[in-house]
């Protein structure tokens, strides 16, 4: 079962080498040979000369970022990008939402479908299509939401999961709340599974839980790559216990906290966080004997929901990335109801003056389509505070 | 990706020579076999420039720079516009408006992607302000979707020029409705900025010996051999450019483009004008003294000892803040002092967020490091307003209102539309400085139906 991963943005174009190098390595490094070509099959294929080859298509309006990804990965001499499998542009988007999905994404459609095509077609078991970008930018949020319309509309069974990258609570683009509204008011409707990475979260975990003193952009993509790896990479499921699972996502949910190694469900200020469903991914040594039990605990959960569904254990003897036990925990709870609702705030606050509106009116995006996009999140905001 | 460069007048011209000195030194250092490397050569092609006089451009065209152009991209006339506005807007305006636009246009279509148009002139003169405003018109008429990003030198009020309020005035107007980024620059700040730098050059104090060409003033190292006058306030200037382009020109983990630049710090259409601050202004040599800390970098970068236009942004109102850092400078060190600044500044209401941040790999030469501030701040009021100030001073008076009128196509409706257009842009800012002082309450959020 393969996944074609389609890296958009710099941001996505950045994480995405990072997240083949991870599961590249650790599939190398395990030595254990069903694993290797499960973890292979899934995201690599290879040629007639035996080259490892990404399932990956790039997409980006700037060259610069895919250049260095497409070099970096030859270089490595393990594996590499598909010749002509990038798509770029010269001007960029801007940091505008609007240039990205009136603009670029309706220009670029049939090329980035062509791409997508054969990708899809290459693969002999399609798992799923997983999209990684940011939201705070022009490209990745922009184009990228286009480009997931597009692929719901050519692939309407298809499972599709996208990457979102949240950026830093203190500004990084000034813009990035309203390229985060508008994003995710319509990846909710057109994707099975959005996974959640922020800037601020992740820079935490360089600083606190692996004490780098100055933490790079690298880092930051690095540890992103290695909780997606560790959910992504193959694993004996509950459907599919002595087989490695042919479908990588086995609950549904939408928006998800970032895994933790190890941690139990995070409780944030407001409380105690309510789950709608956890699953929790056990790799290494002894994960046959792990006691789950805790999270397995009704309190946890919404009581609407049948026990059954509410937690799933997967589990792999295969250490992973060379941790000789490590856990991993993708959360449908609220706790990213907080970060979410400050973002919704702040847009909302720069809504109401106007401010960049005009960026945005120039493109094609109404402030109609911006209340459209507020009402959306709201309703979702609401939804989960109700748990 | 390219950008053009239009430079007009005697300031526009003198700049941007040093802009491709320096910019030439830069990817030297980079690509030490002296390849001509693509990113650089993508600049090169694309310049015009314009003066009405000839001295500073036969300079160019027989200076070390000369192999860079061809005389096709200098368009010049004979007598100069004599620091009247009017005369470079309409007069020359009209007699070159189609060489200048079939000039930019041939630039424009060597470039395989026009990104942005850099133009360069002074506020004060004839030829700079007055033509170069015109220009801006036409490439806005022209090439509606490529950015247009002024770099427009103010004249201090002790200028020698008597009449430079009027141009400055009259610039304004066009440049408030028809620019997408003016970056102002004050000929009293680089002089300050130059005067800091001898000052530190010559103390003599040990462990202050300043490292050989790492002063933003210096052109040492470039192609051309001599200093000329002015060649010191030029080259800060140059290396502001430098600095906004870096990321253009080299690789980054985070990169920001000019497209960028325009889209986060221009909140509303008019209100587009961004104080720059550089720093360092210089490195010290002597290696035993511990480099100054990272944090006093980003320090100085909002001290008003370091900005290119005299304001103080740090007691008025940010609507946005760009940060471009070069060189070795990491993600935590951005993000640590994004937060160590925060508290001291005050930010807009709708906007207390307001950073946009760059990273780009390689340092300006003779630097390990180095950041570029650029600042949407309602601290520019105060110099617009000493400019009406003195443009009513002499407009009250009629002074030297003849030499203006006499030309075709500028009429007193002319002056007076300018004035309004700054009245205009100088209420706007307040009326952002009164939100200030309101409680800061959050406006109430949508209700949905649940």
């Amino acid at each position: 079962m393969s996944v074609v991963t389609v890296q958009l943005g710099q941001c996505g174009n950045q994480i995405g080498p990072e997240l083949f190098s991870t599961v590249y390595e650790d599939s190398t490094g395990a030595g254990r040979k069903t694993y290797q070509e499960s973890s292979r099959e899934r995201f690599f294929w290879e040629t007639s000369d035996g080259v490892l080859v990404a399932r990956s298509v790039l997409v980006d309006m700037e060259p610069k970022v895919i250049s260095q990804a497409v070099a970096k990965a030859s270089k490595s001499g393990k594996w590499r990008y598909g010749e002509k499998a990038h798509f770029c542009q010269k001007q960029g988007s801007g940091n505008n939402w609007a240039n990205g999905y009136c603009v670029h994404g309706p220009r670029h459609k049939e090329s980035v479908e062509d791409l997508v095509r054969r990708e899809v077609e290459r693969c002999d078991r399609l798992a799923g299509i997983f999209a990684m970008m940011s939201v705070a930018g022009g490209t990745g949020s922009g184009v990228g939401t286009f480009v997931t319309q597009c692929l719901r509309d050519m692939y309407p069974q298809a499972f599709i999961l996208n990457h979102l990258t949240w950026p830093y609570g203190t500004g990084e683009v000034i813009v990035q709340n309203y390229n985060s509204v508008l994003t995710l008011s319509r990846l909710y409707q057109l994707s099975d599974a959005l996974v959640v990475h922020e800037n601020d979260t992740v820079h935490k975990i360089c600083s606190r839980l692996m004490n780098i003193k100055h933490i790079s952009i690298g880092d930051i993509n690095k540890v992103i790559a290695h909780q997606l790896g560790s959910v992504l990479q193959p694993a004996y499921t509950g459907d599919s216990p002595s087989n490695y699972s042919r479908n990588p996502i086995g609950i549904d949910w939408k928006v998800c906290v970032p895994s933790s190694r190890g941690d139990s469900v995070r409780t944030g200020q407001m409380g105690f966080n309510r789950s709608l469903a956890n699953l929790m991914i056990l790799r290494g040594k002894d994960v046959s004997s792990a006691d789950a039990g805790a999270f397995k605990d009704p309190a946890l959960y919404v009581p609407w929901l049948p026990p059954d569904g509410t937690f799933s254990l997967w589990n792999s003897p295969v250490p992973f990335n060379g941790y000789e036990k490590s856990a991993s925990l993708v959360s449908n709870s609220q706790s990213l109801l907080k970060p979410l609702d400050n973002m919704v705030r702040k847009a909302w606050n720069m809504f109401v003056s106007r401010a960049y509106m005009h960026q945005y009116t120039k493109f094609g995006i109404s402030e109609d389509d911006f209340l459209d996009s507020f009402t959306t999140l709201e309703q979702i905001i609401s939804s989960y505070s109700h748990l | 990706r390219t950008q053009s460069l239009i430079r007009f007048g005697q300031c526009g011209n003198q700049v941007g020579c040093r802009f491709w000195d320096l910019a030439l030194r830069e990817h030297a250092h980079v690509n030490k076999k002296g390849i001509y490397d693509e990113a650089l050569s993508s600049f090169f092609q694309n310049a015009v420039l314009v003066d009405m006089e000839e001295g500073v451009l036969s300079e160019v065209l027989q200076g070390p720079l000369r192999q860079l152009f061809s005389t096709t991209q200098l368009i010049s006339d004979v007598s100069g516009s004599g620091n009247n506005w009017a005369v470079g807007h309409h007069s020359y305006g009209s007699v070159y408006r189609e060489q200048i636009v079939d000039q930019v246009r041939r630039a424009a279509e060597q470039c395989d992607c026009l990104q942005c148009f850099f133009i360069i002139h002074s506020m004060g003169g004839g030829t700079g302000s007055g033509l170069g405003t015109r220009v801006l018109k036409l490439l806005e008429d022209e090439f509606p979707e490529v950015c247009r990003l002024v770099t427009a030198v103010y004249p201090s009020a002790e200028d020698d020029v008597i009449t430079s309020p009027y141009n400055s005035v009259l610039a304004m107007r066009e440049l408030t409705e028809h620019a997408d980024c003016v970056l102002p620059i004050e000929n009293q700040s680089l002089v300050d900025i130059v005067s800091k730098i001898q000052h530190m050059a010559h103390t003599g104090k040990p462990g202050s010996v300043i490292k050989k060409d790492s002063t933003i003033i210096s052109g040492q190292g470039g192609v051309a051999k001599t200093e000329k006058p002015f060649d010191a306030m030029n080259n800060i200037v140059a290396n502001l450019l430098l600095n906004i382009t870096s990321s253009a020109r080299f690789e980054g983990s985070l990169n920001m483009d000019l497209n960028e630049i325009a889209m986060n710090l221009v909140p509303f259409p008019r209100l587009h004008y961004l104080v720059s601050s550089l720093t360092p202004l210089y490195t010290l040599a002597d290696v035993n003294i511990p480099t100054r800390r990272l944090d006093q970098m980003f320090t100085d970068a909002f001290s008003k000892d370091h900005q290119l236009m005299r304001a103080d942004p740090k007691h008025n109102l940010y609507l946005a803040c760009a940060l471009m850092l070069r060189g070795n400078v990491q993600l935590s060190d951005l993000r640590r002092n994004i937060e160590r600044l925060r508290p001291t500044l005050s930010f807009v209401q709708w906007n207390t967020e307001g950073w946009k941040t760059g990273l780009c790999s390689v340092p300006p030469v003779g630097h390990t490091h180095s950041l570029l501030a650029l600042a949407n701040n309602t601290c520019v009021k105060p110099s617009f307003m000493e400019l009406r100030e003195r443009f009513v001073r002499l407009y009250r008076k009629k002074a030297h209102l003849h030499h203006y009128l006499g030309v075709d196509g500028m009429d007193v409706s002319g002056f007076s539309e300018a004035l309004s257009s700054l009245t205009g842009l100088i209420d706007q800012y307040s009326q952002l400085d009164s939100t200030n002082t309101a409680p800061s309450q959050d406006p109430p959020r949508l209700n949905i139906a649940c």
